[in-house]
């Protein structure tokens, strides 16, 4: 049985311009510790499904079931990153941000910071773990947030373009540190973004949506050796491959 | 002053120039109160007004440092403060408590809001007749009045700081498995902080205008507005100024020295404002 099973899953809401179908019909199953990337243009509903799945939104229509149990509302089966660096709690140090999970499920404060030390070793900040948020570069946050959806060790990981908000030099970097996490921990992993090279890099499959409504296009499993590199002919290609999936895309909608 | 005594020949030159920076922040500060006081001797040596009402700088800290050493003002200061901070404290709790109530529950926010709205702009002296006739002289009305005006700015604030509280905030502390209670207790207070300091702050500029007049009218036996008051009947003005410049002095030390101090112990040092 597959880990997590997005099945048929829809959301359509109203505006002002009437009825939008944010997702229709969404469909794949992940298995574990896999990296999925969900790549497409804004609007194609990828944030909204990534949504759906951490269960800030409710579908109106299918289902999505991790470990075979159905969703609803959040859970600590998932932790999320999101793109925005305020995520952090400005007045908890970046092991208190880590710590916050292992907090609300009750343990002790000795052990839950050692724990949240060991993440922060993961991404390297160990030597930031008293200093506040608001002294961390946008890259250390992100990473303290990283570490923070990771400290109580949920199920699967959801990030939601966490590092389209960086310079690309800092992208590039935290790009080889996802990996080598992804490597360190065996953690199932959804990430959305709308970077193609990025999406090549990091995933062991791309799902491909669309928009008006958001579907999903293709899925195209990227079968690289890692660590990967962006330079290389293979890498090239698949980029193409995807970047024309997308092409047909935007020009099927306008 | 004393660090620099004590400090090693190689941090001494550093901490010299650290005083000497000191004394031109002081110095800066001063300047205006300086001059001041230069035109307020002049006026009162030229006697533009009877001596008597226009006490030379000499009466009124001679009358200042008197009235200290017999125990008189520190006496009515102790007494202003009690009340103010007795008033102070259930604004406080009342006020925090109304403020995060309208802005969790709608429910609350249509009670409570045209209330507020209508009540907050209303000068707190404009109570004070009512809560005499309603509660008798003393400090009981003083404490009341000073708890109800110092309210409204802390349930402005507070209301406006939990609903400026960022949602990806509550996200992704719901996303870690904060209920309710812990999300209010460790995201919407702390996030909500930097507005309620604020509206304490308020709150408490408030209560101390208010209270320096109710005492005046509430017949107390002993505060700074009474002193003043009382002051005025036999024509001590070097007492009334005495009692101005303390109360100015004491809404400073506590706008200094608890206000600051809680703020940058908190919001500042989170980067939620700049010092």
């Amino acid at each position: 049985m597959p880990l997590i099973e997005v099945d048929d899953v829809s959301l359509a809401y109203d505006t002002p311009a009437g009825r939008v179908q944010g997702v229709l019909g969404a469909t794949f199953n992940m298995e574990e510790s896999e990296f999925l990337c969900l790549v497409g243009p804004s609007g194609c509903g990828k944030s909204t499904l990534l949504n759906i799945i951490a269960g800030f939104l409710t579908p109106t229509g299918g289902e999505i079931r991790i470990g075979g149990k159905k969703v609803s509302g959040h859970g600590m089966d998932r932790g999320v990153v999101f793109q925005d660096f305020a995520q952090l709690f400005p007045w908890r140090t970046a092991l208190g941000n880590v710590a916050f999970g292992l907090e609300m499920k009750g343990m002790g404060k000795e052990e839950r910071e050692e724990i949240a030390l060991q993440q922060l070793k993961l991404v390297k900040l160990e030597k930031f773990a008293n200093s506040y948020p608001h002294h961390l570069s946008g890259g250390m946050q992100q990473r303290v947030a990283i570490a923070r959806a990771l400290a109580y060790n949920p199920a699967v990981l959801l990030m939601d373009e966490p590092f389209a908000a960086l310079d690309a030099m800092t992208r590039d970097d935290m790009q080889r540190l996802l990996a080598d996490v992804w490597k360190t921990t065996g953690k199932t992993i959804i990430y959305v973004t709308h970077n193609v090279a990025e999406a090549v890099y990091l995933a062991d499959r791309v799902i491909v949506m669309t928009p008006h409504p958001g579907t999903v296009k293709a899925e195209i499993p990227i079968m690289l050796p890692r660590p990967r590199d962006p330079l290389s002919l293979e890498f090239l290609e698949h980029q193409k491959q995807l970047l024309n999936y997308l092409g047909q895309g935007t020009s099927k909608a306008a | 002053m004393q660090d620099a005594a004590v400090a090693t020949p190689s941090t001494s030159a550093r901490a010299g120039m650290r005083i000497g920076e000191n004394i031109r922040v002081i110095g800066r500060n001063l300047f205006p109160f300086l001059v001041v006081a230069v035109i307020w001797e002049i006026i009162a040596r030229l006697e533009v007004f009877s001596r008597r009402l226009f006490p030379t700088l000499e009466e009124i800290f001679s009358s200042l440092y008197r009235l200290t050493v017999a125990g008189i003002l520190p006496m009515h200061a102790f007494e202003t403060v009690l009340r103010l901070l007795s008033g102070f404290a259930i604004a406080a709790v009342i006020g925090v408590t109304i403020g995060v109530l309208m802005a969790r529950s709608r429910r609350a926010e249509d009670i409570f809001l045209p209330l507020v709205s209508i009540l907050a702009p209303i000068p707190g002296l404009a109570y004070a007749p009512l809560f005499l006739l309603w509660f008798g002289l003393g400090n009981f009305p003083a404490v009341l009045l000073v708890g109800f005006v110092s309210m409204f700015p802390i349930i402005f604030n507070s209301w406006t700081g939990v609903k400026a509280v960022k949602e990806i905030w509550v996200r992704s502390a719901q996303a870690m498995g904060a209920d309710d209670k812990r999300l209010f207790r460790y995201v919407i207070l702390p996030g909500a902080l930097p507005y309620i300091l604020t509206g304490m702050r308020l709150g408490l500029a408030q209560a101390w205008r208010v209270l320096v007049a109710v005492e005046m009218l509430a017949a107390v036996p002993w505060g700074l507005g009474w002193l003043i008051f009382g002051a005025r009947e036999m024509l001590n003005t070097d007492v009334m100024m005495a009692g101005i410049l303390l109360i100015g002095v004491i809404g400073l030390l506590l706008e200094k020295l608890v206000f600051e101090k809680i703020e940058r112990y908190t919001v500042v040092r989170w980067g939620m404002i700049t010092a």
